[in-house]
């Protein structure tokens, strides 16, 4: 809402108060703005009389005038506007005076001296929706009577600032400039002064010309007042100057009038052109796919929800939102019908999401007062007749079954200072209150609150709480910490947990990424995801944000993506989210993390230390996450199984216990050439599983008996088939089995390998003797020869 | 004989003299003291030599022999320590060649900001408590006191999915599941971060989705003063001891009365500067007291119960506080902007 100070000043004195203060009072007050700008920042200019004209001699384009501004002597300036010859009375910024392009200096222009300037609207920085067709053509012609010498800025309204400010949405009171003015009003304990209209009837009564019929329960106020013989023109300036402060732009007399109004009261008119509606006024919801044309020229097809105007014949105006074509006011029009009517704003706002979010449509939607609508019309009245010669015929078309009752509110002091945490005195509420125009009855500690209609946002104990602590001025709270029972703070099961898993990943050189929820359609379809149906968005924004993701990976992928483009190579990160998915109509959101690994995990290159990412540096670092999460010793990591999109050879399902809990490996070839390997761990599955507690485990201190051994084996025999053997021949002396070694070719047949082994013996209770590991020893290459048709490799 | 011996004695000083390293000197320990060495000769010639002469002899041989010993054991011990220093001059590097790159990882900035907050609110006794993204209208909007229509709608576009659910655009609702959750309406405290979406064009300062984080508190006798003192500490621990908060009003449909909270600019200390705009001041969160519709809403009596409720966006608060110019960021995910952040907070190492 855009407030002209001069407007707010017509009905409450603030001219006394910088505009500056005036804005940080009202923010203080809840009322945020967002600028404050005066409409012309033009200064020195007058009113000049063209005394005389000619064309100079060696241009084509300038004249030579002689313009009196009210010195002893006319000025000489030279003109380039074309319209100047037309002009009398022009504006004329003499030599000083300030305009938004710079300070005005003598010149000369084709060898003759210029005092000064004779200036056009958009020279005195209005805004180009201001300026009409007529004033582009050159410099602005003011009317003959204009007082010469006179200011002016002062002269056409423009010496006024502007406020822009950004209301919530519970004040529609304050889309009006008297509401301001008693917001204003109250912060400053200032009297509000409402306009007055006075006009005199004449003719036959309305209700013998036309007639009304309300068919909707959507209407619960319309009036209507018919008026005769309009004369259409331009706007006095004051109208025109406080529309342009407003935001609107001014277009004559009439329309102007009804914008006018509109601004003063918050209430939207709309004004008929009489001769085209004729004599019934209907006011119904359209009809299903009911057609009608908006005076911007667009065909509408309408629905039941629509509230609309209509003659005998058709639809003439959306109701609240926009006029018709077809009865439009126009140049010509003589005879108005004007409408000041309260719709239900639910349809108003279902109307105007779909057609136009308008002026009118805005204060609808925010909630009108029922006292003002007659006031409103009645203004509109006045106003026709005095600046559009208007006959107001006498009488007026009404419909009304609003509640025109004041609200009634009762709170006790001690509620209104318990909630704000002060103690203000009775007398100091009691203030507040008057002053916000409430009328307040004091009955010991309780207040009896009548609330006019204007402030239809207050109507519960809270909200004058709210009044009070607003007005009375939040600065007076001292900040004190809530007391109550103690009691501990915690996190939930699967919040801890999530706090864990990202803590081990980052431990283990991973670092987390945030990615978005909404992936693309393709997105949606990549990598593991449960036989689930997608959560797809009515209207997403883009297509690449459009289904709620059931993997991470795809987001990683992207990530990996953005930085590899940039030179990033070496890349280690991880994401802990939710996948969203619905089955059997439930939606579901599930906690994951997914991690990507590619490029060098650890490296030292002039050195020679270099570990490639691979698959087994990501399962070093899946193991080590289910490891500190408590699950050692129930993980294992499952080849062959058809995991899409990733490579069939080099990954495999993570499984704890009999449950599958997720999937690693390198991400299939046709999805990204490069090598990069990826997991992906359901949370959710791991949440419900039990882990044993941390316990403290003896430490043995007898020596340890190291032994290697290496075995030709076929090569689909898996290295964890073969270390099941030899640990359940190893029995407990077998303390540690470790790889160290996978050989293929020379020696070891086509279909075979050679894996080797460094075992650890060591006995709890006593110091080892060499027979024992020995027969141990013996006992493990019996059970692999046997049971895996391995050998033995000699060395 | 005793020449002899003194003569053998000055030939092996001066022979050690020019031993340079521990092999030297145990070849010339062999020479003299080996079993076929001038020493075990001399002692040899012991059964030849008149008695009389055997006890001076005697004990001139063994104090050769001490003597001698005495002098290897030092020769040795120098030589040690040449040997040694000699290794280690050869073994010097240049300790200014590359590191090995050890992996590290570390947090996203809001995770930072989040857990900063959580912690804080746990050691005040808030519990941290999640809610679902798809959510039901009921729960992101009517029972919060957004009635369908409402205008305050229109300034949280919404992705929808059905009528009925969409995607939350606040972290508010995770307040009506808690309260309504809470069969005993006994108090509350907690705090929820979470991600949050609208229907915005990704832009500079606009992300389709974001993180809020929403702290509620429902007890008896909860005033704006409790909810003052609370946003202080909050205030103090995100941005510095000498932080100052103020309240101004505003509207929320789900608080009454409602407020917006700043709090002293902290890069200039409230003086006025360009991060501030010139006033002092820096808008960081929304708050408020619980409306009585929406602790109806859940099944608190209004009369009884009173409570606080505020949310705040962490992306916000570190773009502040680390001058991040663009939203974006924290969502592309380049190493770079996450390795920036990849330390503790600098005051104190």
């Amino acid at each position: 809402m855009k407030l002209s100070k001069r407007f707010l000043n017509d009905y409450v004195d603030v001219a006394d108060i910088p505009t500056r203060e005036l804005a940080e009072k009202m923010v203080f007050a809840g009322n945020e703005y967002e600028s404050l700008e005066p409409i012309s920042t033009a200064k020195g200019l007058v009113i000049g009389e063209i005394l005389s004209c000619e064309k100079h001699p060696d241009s084509k384009k300038l004249s030579i005038c002689n313009v009196n501004v009210g010195e002893t002597e006319p000025l000489q300036i030279l003109c380039g506007a074309p319209n100047v010859v037309m002009a009398r009375k022009v504006i004329v910024a003499k030599i000083g005076a300030v305009l938004p392009g710079g300070e005005i200096k003598k010149a000369k222009l084709a060898g003759m001296d210029s005092y000064g300037m004779i200036c056009s609207l958009a020279e005195l920085g209005l805004d180009a929706k201001y300026v009409t067709e007529e004033d582009k053509k050159g410099i602005h012609i003011l009317p003959d009577d204009a007082p010469v010498g006179e200011d002016a800025i002062h002269y056409l309204g423009y010496d006024d600032e502007v406020i822009d400010f950004e209301l919530t949405a519970n004040r529609g009171d304050l889309l009006s400039v008297l509401g301001m003015a008693y917001e204003v009003g109250a912060l400053y304990d200032r009297p509000v002064i409402e306009p007055v209209s006075e006009y005199e009837e004449t003719g036959e009564e309305i209700q013998s010309q036309m007639t009304l019929e309300v068919q909707t329960d959507h209407c619960p106020i319309y009036l209507g007042k018919l008026v005769k013989n309009v004369v259409i023109k331009e706007s006095p300036n004051f109208i025109k100057a406080r529309l342009m402060a407003s935001g609107i732009r001014p277009i004559n007399n009439v329309v102007d009038i009804s914008n006018y109004v509109m601004l003063e009261f918050g209430q939207p008119l709309h004004f008929f052109d009489y001769d085209r509606l004729g004599n019934h006024v209907y006011v119904r919801n359209a009809h299903s796919k009911e057609e009608m044309t908006t005076l911007d020229g667009q065909r509408r097809v309408l629905d039941k929800q629509d509230i609309v105007i209509a003659n005998e014949q058709e639809a003439v105006c959306l109701a609240g939102v926009m006029g018709g074509q077809n009865t439009e006011v126009e140049a010509d029009t003589k005879n108005i019908f004007i409408e000041a009517a309260i719709f239900d704003p639910l349809n108003i706002r279902y109307t105007s999401k779909r057609v136009l979010r308008s002026e009118a449509s805005n204060r609808y939607e925010k909630g009108i007062d029922p006292n003002r609508t007659e006031q409103a019309i009645h203004r509109a009245c006045a106003l026709l007749a005095q600046y559009a010669s208007g006959e107001v015929a006498k009488g007026m078309l009404k419909h009304d079954v609003a509640d025109h009752n004041d609200s009634e509110i009762i709170i006790t002091r001690s509620k209104i200072n318990n909630v704000l945490g002060l103690d203000i005195p009775l007398d100091e509420i009691e203030k507040v209150l008057i002053r916000l125009g409430f009328s307040v009855t004091v009955n010991g500690e309780i207040f009896h609150i009548i609330v006019p209609t204007r402030r239809l946002d207050v109507t519960i104990p809270e909200d004058i709480i709210e009044e009070v602590g607003r007005i009375y001025g939040y600065e007076h709270l001292e900040g004190k910490v809530p007391v109550g029972v103690m009691k501990k703070g915690s996190y939930t099961k699967q919040a801890q947990i999530l706090k864990d898993v990202r803590n081990r990943l980052s431990a283990l050189g991973l670092h987390q990424v945030i990615t978005y929820s909404l992936v693309s359609e393709t997105e949606s379809k990549l990598f593991p995801i449960l036989d689930s149906e997608e959560i797809v968005l009515q209207s997403p924004q883009s297509e690449e944000h459009k289904i709620m993701r059931r993997s991470l990976i795809p987001s990683l992928l992207n990530v990996y993506r953005y930085n590899m483009a940039r030179g990033i190579r070496d890349l280690r990160f991880y994401e802990v989210g939710s996948i969203y998915y619905k089955k059997e109509n439930v939606y579901n959101e599930k906690p994951v993390v997914a991690g990507l690994l590619s490029g060098t995990y650890l490296k030292n290159s002039w050195n020679g230390a270099l570990v490639p990412v691979d698959f087994y540096v990501l399962k070093g670092v899946v193991e080590q996450l289910l490891h500190y999460l408590g699950f050692a010793g129930r993980y294992r990591f499952v080849a062959d199984i058809d995991l899409n999109d990733m490579h069939p050879g080099r990954s495999g399902a993570i499984m704890i216990d009999r449950t599958i809990v997720g999937y690693l490996g390198q991400v299939h070839p046709v999805i990204e050439k490069k090598a990069v390997y990826v997991f992906e761990l359901n949370l959710h599955t791991i949440l419900g599983m039990k882990t044993r507690g941390v316990k403290f485990r003896e430490l043995n201190k007898y020596p340890t008996v190291k032994k290697d051994v290496a075995f030709i084996v076929k090569k689909e025999i898996t290295s964890e088939m073969i270390k099941q053997v030899i640990q359940k021949a190893g029995g407990r002396l077998l303390t540690n089995i470790e790889v160290f070694d996978v050989y293929t070719g020379d020696n070891v047949g086509t279909d075979e390998k050679s894996v080797a082994y460094s075992l650890e013996f060591q006995d709890m209770t006593k110091t080892l003797q060499d027979e024992e590991v020995t027969a141990v020893f013996k006992a493990i290459i019996g059970a692999v020869t046997t049971k895996l048709n391995g050998q033995l490799r000699d060395k | 004989m005793n020449e002899q011996i003194e003569q053998m004695k000055q030939e092996i000083i001066l022979k050690m003299n020019n031993v340079k390293s521990s092999k030297e000197l145990n070849d010339l320990r062999v020479e003299y003291l080996g079993k076929k060495g001038p020493i075990a000769e001399l002692s040899a010639m012991m059964k030849t030599i008149p008695v009389a002469e055997k006890k001076q002899f005697g004990a001139a041989l063994n104090s050769l022999k001490t003597e001698i010993n005495t002098l290897f054991e030092q020769k040795r011990q120098e030589i040690n320590l040449d040997e040694l220093n000699e290794q280690l001059a050869a073994e010097k590097i240049d300790i200014t060649l590359d590191s090995t790159m050890i992996p590290v990882g570390g947090k996203h900035p809001i995770q930072m900001v989040i857990d900063d907050v959580c912690d804080l609110f746990v050691s005040m006794g808030y519990d941290v408590v999640e809610g679902p993204e798809v959510e039901q209208d009921l729960y992101n909007f009517e029972k919060l006191n957004l009635p369908k229509g409402h205008p305050a709608r229109d300034t949280q576009d919404s992705f929808y999915i059905t009528e009925e659910m969409l995607l939350r655009t606040q972290t508010s609702p995770v307040q009506a599941r808690t309260m309504e959750a809470n069969q005993e309406k006994s108090p509350i405290r907690m705090i929820c971060p979470g991600k949050t979406y609208r229907r915005d064009n990704d832009d500079a300062t606009h992300s389709h989705q974001f993180t809020q984080i929403e702290g509620l508190v429902v007890d008896k006798n909860i005033s704006m003063a409790d909810l003052k003192g609370t946003l202080e500490i909050l205030a103090k621990t995100m941005f510095g001891e000498d932080r100052v908060i103020r309240f101004r009003p505003s509207y929320f449909p789900f608080t009454e009365p409602s407020l917006e909270v700043d709090v002293s600019c902290f890069r200039c200390g409230g003086e006025g500067c360009s991060l501030c705009k010139q006033t002092g001041w820096i808008e960081i969160l929304g708050s408020g007291m619980v409306h009585p519709n929406v602790l109806r809403n859940c099944g608190y009596d209004p009369e009884v119960y009173t409570g606080f409720a505020f949310g705040m966006g962490p992306e916000r608060i570190a773009m502040l506080k680390y001058g991040i110019n663009d939203i974006r960021h924290f969502y592309t995910n380049d190493m770079r902007f996450i390795n920036d952040f990849n330390r503790k907070e600098g005051g104190n190492a």
